[in-house]
């Protein structure tokens, strides 16, 4: 045992000792997610079309319209997460008021929420015994209800990316220089022209952070649709209904594999864009 | 005059969004306790729905607990270690093992779930057991466990503590156990604080990996949402809020105090 000798004692008992410590992480990583994903990968690809199922995803007209619709309906969710954390985060980074640090709890709590509780909020807002479906029959004579349409995914969608955006915003614009902002003042520039021209750009990284984090998780959310059971086919629920209906499970596989890349793919942009650490939470 | 009514404007917007956040969720926690809420909280207050979900699901929050339990120890028992392991060994090898555990984070549930049941599937007492859950939920909190961890030991000298404990005649595991595991306790806090709450609130591995026998919380909910009338579904959230919102305030009060002491350094 090279790592009792003497002369090197420590440091090099030391390295042994790191490999001991990463062993364990090392075959729980191997046996329960780099093989898996590897038989995933082999199993996309050993159903009747064979390796055509990958390309599938992309030419057979029901997985590439449910492909379409779940990045529409993601990159939608997303710029309108944004837009909605921004105005709420300047605004609460830039006043103190009592109550805020409640309000901001408010904003950032239902982070742990699962996805079917989500959906579950919709149904309590808009489905059919619903807070707005009452107010509505009470005030309007008509009773609208929308938490199963492509609305009430899309009012889900959000209910779980402004809290998973917010942080990273407000945390963006407590860095926000305010000696640039009074630069630009002093040289003429609106209110607006201040936003667009020294704001907005320095909170550019943050953006595209928690951008591509709400992304990522819009794409793969699963619980929210379940409950919500529309009959908008989003890439989740078409992956489960191919393999529990249908025992397509070639094709489940590729569709899974697929979302992966996309899902990563958006974080790996993020990151290569930003040159920090980006990764999407729960 | 003009800047007071937009800041009225964005205090008004700020609120509509906290409500649409938290009225909902204020409603399912009433209609939980209320006789019948399509009339509302006037027909009554009552501990019936709770009692009936107690009957009906216990069993499933028990085994939440159980697979948050065993997530957490293994986490802890693998995950800590390894965190340090990386942060001394540094180098290309340590940042690929970083990424590789790091991907059930961009890696949709569902695809995992299927990943694990085309390998697993077959044995059936694993698949059978919460154990299958189990593995599950490992995977997809490890990351959270093995980056709280690596975050506060790189804002400490590792090497220096470790070396100069190792000149006092420590051994490796003795320096691991007496210094590094005492420096890493936030890091260790808030990794086991967002495994459980993580575990607690999976569904979406979870939904394709148990078994009749083996239903969780979450999945629980899923059914209840299902099949029950509305009453039963929110007194079952209900349950869920009162587990996971202490979890949840011990976070943020965490993450208040360490980022205060990250602002003074």
């Amino acid at each position: 045992m090279p790592y009792l000798s003497k002369s090197h004692g420590h440091r090099l008992s030391r390295t042994g000792f790191a490999r001991l410590a990463l062993l364990p992480l090392a075959i729980v990583a191997t046996a329960f997610f780099l093989l898996p994903m590897a038989k995933l990968v082999i199993v996309g690809a050993s159903g009747d079309m064979g390796l055509g199922a990958y390309a599938a995803i992309l030419f057979e007209p029901r997985y590439r319209a449910s492909l379409i619709s779940t990045v529409v309906l993601a990159a939608v969710t997303t710029i309108a997460a944004l837009a909605i954390a921004t105005i709420a985060g300047l605004f609460l980074q830039r006043h103190r008021f009592p109550g805020r640090a409640v309000l901001i709890a408010m904003l950032t709590f239902p982070l742990a929420f699962p996805g079917v509780v989500v959906g579950f909020m919709i149904i309590l807002l808009a489905g059919r015994q619903g807070l707005i479906g009452d107010l509505t029959s009470r005030l309007l004579g008509e009773k609208i209800v929308f938490a199963y349409s492509i609305q009430g995914l899309f009012l889900g969608y959000l209910y779980f990316s402004i809290p998973r955006v917010i942080l990273t915003i407000m945390a963006a614009v407590e860095k926000l220089d305010p000696a640039l902002e009074e630069a630009a003042r002093t040289l003429g520039a609106g209110p607006w022209a201040v936003h667009r021209d020294v704001i907005f750009p320095a909170l550019g990284p943050a953006f595209v952070a928690s951008g591509a984090i709400a992304f990522a998780t819009a794409m793969g959310a699963f619980g929210t649709a379940f409950t919500l059971a529309t009959n908008i086919d989003v890439l989740p629920m078409v992956i489960y209904t191919e393999f529990t209906l249908s025992a397509n499970i070639a094709m489940a596989a590729a569709l899974s594999v697929g979302l992966g890349v996309v899902a990563w793919a958006s974080l790996a942009f993020a990151r290569s864009l930003s040159g920090g650490t980006v990764a999407a939470a729960g | 005059m003009r800047d007071r009514l937009i800041v009225a404007g964005q205090l008004l917007f700020t609120l509509v969004v906290a409500a649409f956040l938290i009225v909902p969720a204020i409603l399912s926690m009433l209609a939980g306790i209320t006789v019948n809420y399509f009339r509302g909280i006037a027909s009554g207050v009552t501990l019936q729905w709770v009692i009936q979900v107690w009957d009906l699901y216990a069993e499933t929050i028990g085994r939440s607990f159980l697979v948050a339990g065993a997530a957490l120890f293994v986490t802890l028992v693998v995950g800590v270690p390894a965190a340090y392991a990386l942060t001394v060994r540094g180098g290309r090898l340590s940042r690929a093992v970083e990424e590789i555990i790091t991907l059930p984070l961009a890696i949709p549930g569902l695809a995992i779930a299927l990943a694990l049941l085309l390998v697993y599937g077959g044995f059936s007492d694993f698949r059978r057991s919460w154990l299958f859950i189990l593995a599950g939920h490992v995977i997809f909190t490890m990351p959270f466990m093995v980056r709280a961890v690596m975050a506060v030991l790189a804002t400490i000298d590792v090497n220096t503590l470790d070396e100069s404990a190792a000149s006092l005649g420590a051994g490796p595991w003795r320096r691991f156990r007496d210094v590094i595991v005492p420096n890493a306790r936030p890091g260790i806090l808030a990794g086991a604080l967002s495994v459980v709450t993580l575990s607690l609130g999976e569904f979406n591995l979870t939904w394709m990996l148990h078994t009749p026998l083996t239903k969780t919380l979450p999945v629980g909910l899923a059914d209840s949402y299902a099949s029950m009338r509305l009453e039963v579904a929110s007194a079952y959230t209900l349950v869920f809020f009162v587990m996971i919102i202490p979890l949840l305030v011990a976070m943020q009060l965490f993450a208040d105090v360490s980022n205060g002491a990250r602002s003074r350094a």
